[in-house]
């Protein structure tokens, strides 16, 4: 057990100084990874963040009914009986404009416009929350609606953010499967760096077959090699994204700033970087492995 | 045919299977027909996983030495022990004790290449050794030497011998084997056709 210990040891400092000793190309070799991990990583960053921003706006199909201003409350009742008979509501609430006002003035960016308004212009309101899943009744019933008197107008919410959704859906896969592409981009890079190394150092290898090393001694230190620089680019994606979320950090502030919003993107959780870094070394480790069981059995002591 | 505590020397003419024949020791080549018994055990027959633990029992002197050039002296001979995974300091010790029975002390922190020949072919000695090997064999070991750096490192091997490793060297230097050799196995075309004395051993 400690004989395993001290190759473990050995094989890992070995490979450190190896790796110190040429920096350029290693910070180099990194880097490289680093900017194909910081691709699907900066989509994920951003999937992420446009989903946060959509969860504050509600994802259920909505319809906003908006009565005359000089509406009456039988106006109103008519409207109350026709959703109730309705298919296809799940719930709705009656808003009448003094409330509606109310919540304009505590609403960031409008108190100024509702404090400088004489009367209240605002119509009494409904807002239906409709059962999702079926836009024919959704269409239908706002048809209706429009033609009970009084109704000013009908609006079907919450379709753009259905298109949203969709979309981030898209940008979802869209980024899993540039990470899987770039995945194997990563051990294609591994497995390349690994060959040139064992190449390198063929004459090692050879002699240390001849004095007793078995196949696992020989092969312990590419795996290590493969697995620190697989982890080297993962460090160096992670700081490219969170470079890059940092500068434009400051931008999105000032444009959600505009729409009263204190919106900022975030980086994701430590646990999940901690996971796209032990992703980015068991990569690193694969293409170690391609390589060594490649081209390892090729070198032979003559 | 070589028994333990022989000096063998493996002789014949260029192409006669010299090299060869040692190379089947450590498995570095295969039989095509026969066996190889090494301490009761053909090694012919092997496993590949257990070549290596075979290999740390022999101390192989190359003809062409493979040194590895881009590390220290102390580097190449304290490399056997780290495969064996000996503790730092006790390979340390072994490696400095190595390099001191070749007459190498004090060379430690040399490269390889500002060694001269007979030097770089005790450096090699001492990589063999280092690992306290009960048999070691030597494929021309001074055929690259002059007379002199020649007759050092025979001399090293005898030491060596006399402390009871079994030495094998193939050779062709004719005065080298009436020196040093307690035992001749003559070869030509990859048949042993003499062996002095024919005592069978293994």
């Amino acid at each position: 057990m400690r004989a395993w210990l001290r190759h473990h040891a050995h094989s890992l400092g070995a490979t450190v100084r190896r790796l110190a000793r040429t920096p350029f190309a290693s910070v180099l070799n990194a880097l490289a990874i680093g900017v194909t991990l910081a691709l699907p990583l900066g989509a994920w960053v951003l999937v992420v963040n446009l989903e946060r921003l959509g969860g504050h706006l509600g994802a259920d199909p909505q319809l906003s009914v908006f009565l005359e201003t000089d509406a009456t409350r039988a106006d109103s009742a008519r409207v109350e009986a026709a959703l109730k008979g309705a298919h296809g509501v799940r719930s709705f609430r009656f808003v009448p404009k003094d409330e509606a006002l109310a919540e304009m003035k505590r609403t960031q960016g409008l108190a100024e416009i509702a404090a400088s308004l004489g009367s209240n212009p605002l119509p009494d309101a409904f807002i239906v929350a409709l059962i999702p899943g079926d836009a024919v009744a959704a269409e239908r019933l706002a048809a209706e609606l429009r033609a009970v008197p009084k109704v000013a107008h009908v609006q079907l919410d919450a379709v753009w953010v259905k298109r949203l959704e969709a979309m981030l859906r898209l940008g979802g896969v869209g980024a899993g499967l540039l990470a899987g592409l770039l995945a194997l981009g990563l051990v294609a890079v591994t497995f390349n760096t690994v060959r040139l190394q064992i190449l390198t150092q063929r004459d090692e290898i050879e002699v240390s077959k001849l004095i007793g090393a078995t196949d696992t001694y020989v092969r312990r230190p590419f795996f290590y090699q493969g697995t620190l620089v697989g982890l080297a680019g993962g460090l160096a994606a992670v700081a490219l994204v969170a470079g890059t979320v940092g500068v434009v950090n400051g931008e999105v502030g000032r444009l959600a700033a505009t729409y009263g919003s204190d919106f900022r993107l975030q980086l994701p959780e430590v646990s999940d970087l901690a996971a796209v870094l032990a992703l980015s070394a068991v990569l690193g480790w694969c293409g170690a492995w391609l390589s060594v069981s490649k081209h390892l059995s090729e070198i032979q002591p003559r | 045919m070589v028994g333990a505590g022989d000096f063998a020397c493996v002789t014949g003419h260029s192409g006669a299977g010299k090299t060869t024949a040692l190379k089947l020791v450590p498995v570095i080549e295969r039989p095509t027909s026969g066996s190889v018994v090494v301490n009761g055990q053909n090694v012919g027959a092997l496993r590949r996983g257990a070549i290596p633990f075979l290999r740390r029992n022999l101390g192989l002197v190359f003809q062409d030495q493979k040194l590895l050039h881009d590390r220290s002296v102390f580097e190449n001979v304290v490399l056997p022990l780290v495969v064996c995974g000996s503790a730092p300091a006790e390979a340390a010790r072994r490696a400095r004790a190595a390099l001191d029975k070749v007459g190498l002390a004090g060379r430690e922190k040399s490269m390889p290449i500002a060694l001269s020949g007979g030097e770089q072919q005790r450096l090699c000695i001492a990589r063999a050794v280092a690992n306290r090997p009960s048999i070691m064999l030597a494929d021309e070991p001074t055929s690259n030497l002059d007379p002199d750096a020649a007759a050092e490192v025979m001399a090293i091997f005898k030491a060596f011998h006399q402390v009871g490793v079994t030495i094998v060297v193939a050779t062709h230097d004719a005065a080298l084997v009436e020196r040093f050799a307690t035992r001749v196995i003559h070869l030509s075309h990859g048949r042993v056709i003499d062996a002095r004395p024919e005592t069978a051993g293994a």
